[in-house]
């Protein structure tokens, strides 16, 4: 049986460990920063990339029970991979129960491990064997996808047209599908409000799209699945949020460049291709939106982005945008379209913005 | 003497009562005047002393309500002396007689510090008896017993029946009581309040009799009327036992007799002590040191401490022939140079008669004093407990994990020699780790159990750091811990804030005296706290190290898949060097 590479890796490591170990010393590990502070946002290539900065863990007395759990952690995944299963951030958390004094008393602490020992070996939870809880996103309209049935293992064609007023679920791993398409544009939606009614009147029929319902900042597995999408078939990626510093700097940056804290796996988890549809802060006085005032949270958010977030800091057309939304103090969330109409957002808001997608915000 | 109807009450022997309804007059804090004053000007009618009957004052006011004469000789009839037992109802808080409950501890206090000077100047060790036993709803029969060397016969009356009667209070060295009002002011309560005389019994060695005395004031003459006086059987060797019934409540706690007493015993490791308390009990504190205290000597006053007051009449008072001798034979620390360079400074003629000497030149007198270097006085006149002594004095009565004291160098306060004592105990039993500390303060012995805000060794207490010390402190409060403090001040003069003597005041110098000795302490504490969390981090890692290296054995053979064997070796070498590391 050919070794899987990741079994490798963590062999290699715990052999380093286990030498140093072995010869009085103390052994180390070297694990990247995960943080926004340790990203540079990459303008050729599309996403942050990491700036190399690692801190290490070096076994000493007030580390022995990290250490122990890392370890232990990657044995977990090794006997994962090796027996070709996959445990969820839950089940591994629950497995580490038989770890006596080296056992994790909350999840948020086996996550971080996980979190690290992915970043440790650069890799995806999901190579390692973990996978998380989360869901994907779904999906419906002008699209194709080529999966495999996992008993029979023959080739499946599901039709995203075929949901009706459900829809397709991507799944958590996404790199054995493929897609057919002819849609001319990707359409990632914030809430699950308004992907359903866009749904229920076939928006997707009349403007030949798909769309993709992101449920708040998009998953690993729905940001690859546009990615690869997206890609493959050469469509390009408009997204739809609420006109707030969330919606910007949260959900539509991660989908677009990735996240601070795992940007060793940005590089395939983003979708440098995406632009901003809506809703933007000149929208709010255009369309005359309902709005609310700004949070303290909101205003927080905001200034952190123009002082921390490399994406932010390298367009000026952001910053301009976010320092808009700042002196006018208020918000817009994508339903306060139905103002004019329950179907506003479909019979003029989207028709007009489509008009012109060079105008969209980078 | 005729006296006014006004008095008779408080001159004839009949009880009052001090607290009960009716006096409910707040008295100006005012300095105690000599027993022995006219009073000048209009007589405001003494303190209305409710009687029983309560009638005698109203007459009076309206005997008085006539047209008014201001003239010299209408102010004159006015004019009298104040009989003693006036001047005590007066003035009783000043006295420490303040409310029953006070009046139980002042009256314990009194005979105790008596009974102990008297035991360390013959030379014995204390061995004290003290009762208090209620008999009444408000009423208290107390007995000090001691094994002193009794009193000689013919003092007797004096001593328990004459106010402002004693040694000590023109004597400059170390002893507990200083204001000579002592135990005839407690008497003398007890007379006012019951009516019942002061019971004394004593005698002063196997071969002589006991004797037995009943003793009053005669609170007009102040002079002592001895109403019984009687051989009796009694088995003690050589030893005085006073009984006083008063009017008096008990009150457990903080600031009671019972509180006294065993601080009493703090500070005095050399006193045995057996104490009946008013439930009935016996309680005992043992004697812990067989030394008894060095002797204080009497000293005479230094130039640095004397005010013009004073100096005017000493000067006065003078048998000296001239201002050089004066000084010489006067102060401490002055020989024939001192005393001509102060004479000099002053620019006086060293011939001056110190009787002649006017109030300016009196005044040019202290000037020079000031600016003359003259050498610290004599410390002799102070008996310090001792620092193991007053660890040992402490350990008696407060169980605790660790203890420290100091017994710092004599320093001096305006020309007066004073040392300052200290000790601590920490981890104690029945403290919790956030109560505030518990703080004893002590002077000559005595434990200051009012007034605690007022003195200079809270202060100094405050404003020690005992944060460096490991313990927490919020600011301006005392120190957080399981912790007692204890202060002592020894001095031949204890700066009191007041008569009461409950209260030191601030002098730079005492302030100081009194840190560095909690300083000292306190470092003691810090080194053995830090020493304790040093063992407890070491503990904590050796823990640490075993429960978690197996794990890392285990995950190591689990990836390598190694032999048991192997996995041993790898917990085993790690145990090693994490615990030969320092690092934490």
């Amino acid at each position: 049986m050919v070794k899987n590479p990741v079994v490798k890796k963590i062999k290699n490591q715990a052999r380093e460990v286990e030498t140093g170990i072995l010869g009085g010393k103390k052994p180390c590990l070297k694990f990247p920063v995960r943080s926004l502070a340790n990203v540079r946002y990459d303008p050729r290539r599309g996403h942050f990339a990491m700036k190399g900065g690692k801190k290490e863990r070096t076994l000493t007395v007030a580390t022995v029970k990290s250490f122990a759990q890392t370890l232990k952690m990657m044995a977990l995944s090794k006997e994962l991979v090796n027996q070709n299963d996959i445990a969820t951030k839950r089940e591994a958390y629950y497995v580490s129960k038989n770890w006596g004094a080296a056992r994790f008393r909350e999840q948020p602490e086996s996550d971080t491990v996980m979190d690290d020992v992915e970043a440790l070996f650069g890799v995806n939870r999901e190579q390692l064997g973990f996978v998380p809880e989360e869901k994907g996103g779904d999906v419906a309209g002008e699209l194709v996808v080529m999966d495999v049935d996992p008993s029979t293992g023959k080739k499946l064609r599901i039709d995203c047209t075929k949901f009706g007023s459900g829809a397709y679920s991507i799944p958590i791993s996404v790199e054995q599908l493929d897609f057919e398409t002819n849609a001319s544009f990707i359409l990632a939606i914030e809430t699950a409000g308004m992907f359903q009614r866009l749904v229920k009147h076939s928006y997707w029929k009349t403007a030949n799209c798909i769309l993709v319902s992101m449920g708040g900042v998009p998953t690993r597995a729905c940001r690859r699945f546009i990615r690869r999408l997206a890609d493959d078939k050469n469509v390009p990626v408009y997204v739809f949020v609420d006109g707030d510093p969330y919606g910007i700097t949260n959900i539509y940056r991660t989908l677009k460049v990735g996240s601070g804290n795992a940007a060793h796996l940005n590089e395939y988890f983003c979708v440098p291709q995406a632009s901003f549809l809506g809703i933007t802060p000149k929208d709010i006085t255009e369309y005359d939106l309902p709005t609310h005032p700004l949070k303290e949270v909101d205003k927080k958010r905001a200034q952190d982005a123009l002082k921390n977030d490399p994406f932010v800091k390298h367009y000026k057309q952001w910053q301009k945008a976010l320092q808009t939304m700042i002196n006018m103090g208020v918000r817009a969330e994508q339903q306060a379209l139905a103002k004019h109409g329950l179907n506003y957002v479909i019979d003029e808001y989207l028709p007009r913005k489509l008009e012109k997608p060079q105008l969209f915000l980078p | 003497m005729a006296k006014p109807k006004l008095y008779k009450n408080v001159v004839q022997e009949d009880t009052l009562d001090l607290f009960g309804g009716g006096t409910t007059e707040v008295e100006p804090a005012t300095v105690p005047k000599p027993a022995l004053e006219t009073i000048g000007k209009e007589a405001d009618p003494p303190v209305p002393p409710a009687t029983p009957k309560g009638n005698g004052n109203a007459k009076a006011r309206r005997g008085g309500s006539k047209p008014r004469k201001g003239s010299a000789e209408e102010q004159a009839k006015k004019q009298r002396e104040i009989s003693i037992s006036e001047f005590f109802t007066k003035n009783r808080h000043l006295l420490g007689f303040d409310n029953p409950i006070k009046s139980l501890l002042t009256t314990i206090k009194e005979a105790v510090d008596n009974s102990l000077d008297a035991c360390e100047e013959a030379g014995v060790l204390p061995s004290l008896r003290v009762e208090a036993h209620q008999t009444a709803e408000n009423r208290f029969k107390v007995i000090v017993q001691d094994n002193g060397p009794g009193i000689v016969r013919a003092q007797i009356p004096k001593i328990f029946g004459k106010l402002l009667y004693g040694s000590k209070f023109h004597n400059l060295k170390q002893s507990r009581g200083q204001q000579g009002i002592g135990i005839s002011a407690a008497g003398m309560y007890g007379q006012l309040t019951t009516g019942k005389p002061v019971r004394i019994i004593s005698r002063i060695g196997p071969r002589a009799q006991a004797h037995l005395y009943e003793v009053k004031i005669n609170t007009s003459k102040n002079e002592p009327i001895v109403s019984r006086d009687e051989i009796v059987d009694w088995d003690v060797d050589h030893g005085t036992r006073v009984e006083i019934n008063l009017e008096a409540s008990y009150k457990r706690g903080r600031r009671s007799i019972d509180d006294y007493l065993e601080l009493t015993a703090v500070a005095n490791p050399h006193l045995e002590l057996f104490y009946i308390e008013p439930g009935g009990d016996e309680i005992h504190y043992p004697r812990v040191s067989d030394e008894l205290p060095h002797e204080a000597k009497s000293i005479k006053p230094h130039p640095y401490g004397v005010e013009l007051g004073i100096l005017m009449s000493m000067l006065d008072k003078s048998k000296a022939r001239n201002i050089r001798s004066f000084l010489q034979d006067e102060f401490a620390r002055v020989g024939p140079g001192i005393a001509d360079s102060i004479i000099g400074n002053a620019m006086l003629k060293p011939t001056l008669r110190p009787k002649r000497a006017t109030r300016d030149q009196v005044e040019q007198l202290l000037k020079g004093i000031a600016e003359t270097k003259i050498m610290n006085p004599p410390t002799n006149c102070l008996s310090p407990i001792g620092a193991d002594e007053l660890e040992a004095g402490l350990a008696k009565v407060v169980d605790a994990e660790f203890y420290t004291s100091i017994s710092r160098k004599p320093s001096v306060y305006r020309g007066n020699p004073f040392l300052v004592e200290a000790a601590l105990a920490w981890n104690v039993q029945g403290q919790k780790a956030d109560d505030l500390a518990v703080l004893h303060r002590f002077a000559n012995r005595v434990p200051l159990q009012y007034q605690q805000g007022a003195c200079a060794i809270s202060k100094s207490v405050i404003n020690t750091a005992w944060k460096n010390y490991g313990l927490s402190q919020s600011r301006g409060a005392l120190p957080a811990g399981s912790l007692v403090i204890v202060v002592h001040i020894a001095s031949a003069w204890v700066p009191f804030t007041s008569e009461s003597k409950e209260a030191v005041a601030s002098y730079p110098e005492v302030l100081k005296q009194i840190k560095l000795a909690l300083q000292d302490c306190g470092r003691q504490l810090g080194i053995y706290i830090r020493k304790g969390k040093r063992l407890a981090e070491a503990r904590k890692k050796a823990d640490y190290i075993k429960s978690y290296i197996p794990y890392i054995g285990e995950a190591l053979r689990e990836i390598l898949e190694l032999s048991e064997g192997k996995e041993k070796e790898i917990i085993e070498t790690l145990t090693d060097t994490l615990e030969r590391s320092r690092k934490f």
